[in-house]
C-alpha cells in the first residue's frame, strides 16, 4: 500500500541514527567535548519519554507521575553506591554494589514493582482522575525520598563511582554516551515491534475505545497494568542511567516538574509514535540548554516557542518529518 | 423443546426511583431472530446493557448458553459467545478496516500477551477476519482507514466485528440507525442471510424490517414486556396496538 511514506520513515530513522552516532566525534572535533555528557543526558531523558509514550501514546493512560520511576531507578544506583563506600550492610543481608549487571536490573525491578502497586490502584480510574492519582503517588515518593536522612534527605546522594560494566569505562563520556545510545535504540526497536503485536493492538484499541474492547471480550485492566509495569521498568532503567550521568541521585529527579517535562517531550515529539518522544526530548533539552546560554529569562522564550510548535505540528515533530501515512 | 439460548427471569433495574427494567422475563430460542421493540424510553437500551453486562441488574437472573451470567463482567460474557453491536457506531477509528476485525478475532484467540509477531500479518487472525469482512461485503475496503468509511459502511464493519468471534448470539442495537433507504435494505438482506445461522436479538425502530425479519417479537413498554410472540400475534395483540403501534399508525 503506502510504500512512499514507509521509505521516508526509514530514511528519516537511518539519518537520525547516523546523526546520533556522529555526535561525540563532531563535538570533540569542535572542541566542545564537555557537551558529550549533556548529549548522554538527552538520550536518557529520551528513554524516559519513550517509556511514557508506551502507556500514554499507545495505551491512552496519561501518567503525570513517571518521574517517580526515574527517581526510584536513580536511588537504587545511588543507595547501592553509598553502601559500597560506607560499608554498612543493607537490610536482608544485602551488601552495596556498583556492578551495573546487578544494580541496573535491580533498578528496573524496583521501579517495576512500584509501577505494579501504583498501576493496580490508579488504573481503576481513567482520564483526569488517573492523572491526579499518578501525580499523588509520585509526590508521595518525592517526599519519602526527601525524608531518607541516611541518604542525604533533600540533598540526595552523591555517587563516588559510576556503575561498573564488564570492561567498559563508564566514566569516559564517549563510552557512556554510546552505551546510552545502544540501550535507547534497542528499547525503541523492541517497542516499535511490540506496537503492532497482539499486545500492542490491545493497547491501541484501549486508547481508541476501551468500552468496545471489553464488549469484544478483552479483560482490558490486566493489559493496561502490564503496559504500565513495563513502562515503569524502562523508566527505572533510565533513572539508573541518569544517576550515572549526573553522578547524583536526589528527590529533585522525582519532582512533578520532571513528570511534566516528560509529558511535554511526548506531546511535542508526537504521541503514540514512539520515535517522536525521542525527538521531543532532544528538541526540548537542546532548546532549554541553548536558550539558557542566551539569557537567564530563557523560559519567556521557550514557552511561546512550545506553543508555536504545538500549533504548527499537531502530530508532533515526528508526524511532521515522516509525512502522512495510512492506518496500521 | 430445548432450553432457550438466552433467558432472563425477574430482571429489574432502577435508576434512583425510576424503574427502567421491570420484572423482565425474556426467552430467546436457539436459531431465532428475536426482535425487541418499544417506544422511545421503553428501556430497550437498558435491557441491552443488562444482557451484555455493562450494567448490573438490581434483581433477577440472566442465563446464557447454560451459564448463569448475571454477575459476569462484560468481557467474560463476550468470551462465552455473546457478541454485541452498538447503537452509536463504535469502531477503532485509527485502525484500518482489517485491523478492526483482526482485533475482534484476537479477543477470542487466547490471551494477548504476545509481544512480537505483527497481528495484522498473523494468518490465524487475518483468515477469520477476512471471512467476516466478506460476509458483510467490506472485504475490498479492508485496507482503508476505518475513519474514512461512510456511515453505512461503518455499520457493516460494526457487524463484521460482532461476527468475527464466531459468537453463539448477536445482540444488535439498532443496526440500521441513521442509514439511508439503500443501505438499510442492504442491512435487511444481510440480517436475512444471517437468520437461522445465528441466534440474534435485534433492537430496531424500523417496523417494516422487524416484521419482515423476526421469528419472535417482544414488546417493551415502561420497562416491562407487555407481549411476546410471533409477528402475526404481535400485530393483532390489542394491548400492543394500544400502547405502541397505534401511536405510529
Amino acid at each position: 500500500m503506502a510504500h512512499a511514506p514507509d521509505f521516508r520513515r526509514w530514511l528519516a530513522l537511518a539519518l537520525l541514527l547516523i546523526l546520533a552516532v556522529a555526535v561525540p566525534p563532531v563535538l570533540a572535533a569542535l572542541g566542545q567535548g564537555f557537551y558529550i555528557g549533556f548529549a548522554a543526558r538527552v538520550l536518557i531523558m529520551a528513554l524516559a519519554a519513550l517509556s511514557l509514550d508506551l502507556v500514554m501514546g499507545l495505551g491512552g493512560m496519561i501518567s503525570f507521575g513517571h518521574a517517580a520511576f526515574l527517581g526510584l531507578g536513580a536511588y537504587v544506583v545511588g543507595i547501592g553506591s553509598w553502601h559500597v563506600f560506607d560499608g554498612a550492610p543493607l537490610p536482608f543481608g544485602l551488601a552495596g554494589s556498583e556492578n551495573a549487571l546487578i544494580v541496573w536490573p535491580l533498578a528496573m525491578l524496583v521501579a517495576g514493582l512500584a509501577a505494579l502497586g501504583i498501576g493496580a490502584i490508579s488504573l481503576r480510574t481513567t482520564g483526569v482522575h488517573f492523572i491526579m492519582i499518578t501525580l499523588a503517588f509520585a509526590q508521595m515518593l518525592f517526599f519519602l525520598a526527601g525524608g531518607l536522612k541516611t541518604y542525604g534527605g533533600d540533598d540526595g546522594i552523591t555517587l563516588y563511582n559510576r556503575s561498573q560494566l564488564a570492561g567498559l569505562k563508564l566514566s569516559d563520556p564517549t563510552t557512556f554516551y554510546y552505551l546510552c545510545l545502544g540501550l535507547l535504540v534497542t528499547v525503541l526497536a523492541v517497542l516499535l515491534r511490540l506496537s503492532s503485536s497482539r499486545f500492542g493492538m490491545v493497547l491501541r484499541g484501549v486508547r481508541d475505545n476501551e468500552r468496545r474492547m471489553r464488549a469484544l471480550g478483552f479483560p482490558t485492566y490486566r493489559y493496561k497494568l502490564a503496559a504500565f509495569v513495563l513502562s515503569g521498568m524502562i523508566c527505572g532503567l533510565a533513572g539508573a542511567l541518569l544517576a550515572n550521568a549526573s553522578e547524583f541521585a536526589s528527590p529533585a529527579i522525582m519532582s512533578w516538574q520532571r513528570s511534566g517535562e516528560l509529558l511535554v517531550m511526548v506531546v511535542l515529539g508526537g504521541m503514540g509514535s514512539l520515535i517522536g518522544p525521542v525527538l521531543g526530548a532532544v528538541a526540548l533539552m537542546v532548546l532549554e540548554e541553548s536558550l539558557a546560554d542566551l539569557t537567564q529569562h530563557w523560559q519567556v522564550i521557550l514557552g511561546p516557542l512550545l506553543v508555536l510548535l504545538a500549533l504548527s505540528a499537531r502530530r508532533g515533530l515526528w508526524g511532521w518529518i515522516k509525512g502522512r501515512d495510512g492506518a496500521p | 423443546m430445548t432450553e432457550p439460548l438466552l433467558h432472563t427471569s425477574g430482571l429489574v433495574k432502577r435508576y434512583g426511583g425510576v424503574i427502567a427494567t421491570h420484572q423482565v422475563a425474556l426467552a430467546v430460542e436457539r436459531g431465532h431472530l428475536h426482535a425487541l421493540i418499544g417506544p422511545n424510553g421503553a428501556g430497550k437500551s437498558t435491557l441491552i446493557g443488562l444482557l451484555s453486562g455493562e450494567m448490573a441488574a438490581d434483581a433477577g437472573h440472566i442465563h446464557f448458553n447454560g451459564h448463569d451470567v448475571t454477575r459476569l463482567h462484560v468481557h467474560r460474557r463476550a468470551r462465552l459467545g455473546l457478541a454485541r453491536s452498538f447503537q452509536i457506531t463504535s469502531i477503532f477509528k485509527s485502525f484500518s478496516v482489517l485491523a478492526n476485525v483482526v482485533l475482534a478475532v484476537q479477543a477470542h484467540a487466547g490471551h494477548s500477551f504476545r509481544f512480537w509477531r505483527p497481528a495484522v500479518r498473523d494468518p490465524a487472525l487475518v483468515g477469520p477476519a477476512l471471512a467476516a469482512l466478506d460476509r458483510v461485503g467490506l472485504a475490498d475496503r479492508r485496507h482503508h482507514a476505518a475513519a474514512a468509511l461512510s456511515h453505512g459502511e461503518r455499520r457493516q464493519l460494526e457487524l463484521a466485528m460482532a461476527l468475527a468471534g464466531d459468537p453463539a448470539m448477536l445482540l444488535l442495537d439498532e443496526p440500521m440507525a441513521g442509514m439511508g433507504p439503500e443501505d438499510g435494505r442492504a442491512m435487511v438482506d444481510l440480517l436475512q442471510s444471517l437468520k437461522g445461522e445465528r441466534t440474534i436479538l435485534l433492537v430496531e425502530h424500523d417496523m417494516d424490517a422487524v416484521f419482515q425479519l423476526a421469528d419472535r417479537i417482544s414488546v417493551l413498554v415502561y420497562g416491562a414486556v407487555i407481549a411476546s410472540g410471533t409477528p402475526d400475534h404481535i400485530r393483532t395483540d390489542p394491548e400492543v396496538r394500544r400502547a405502541y403501534l397505534g401511536e405510529e399508525a
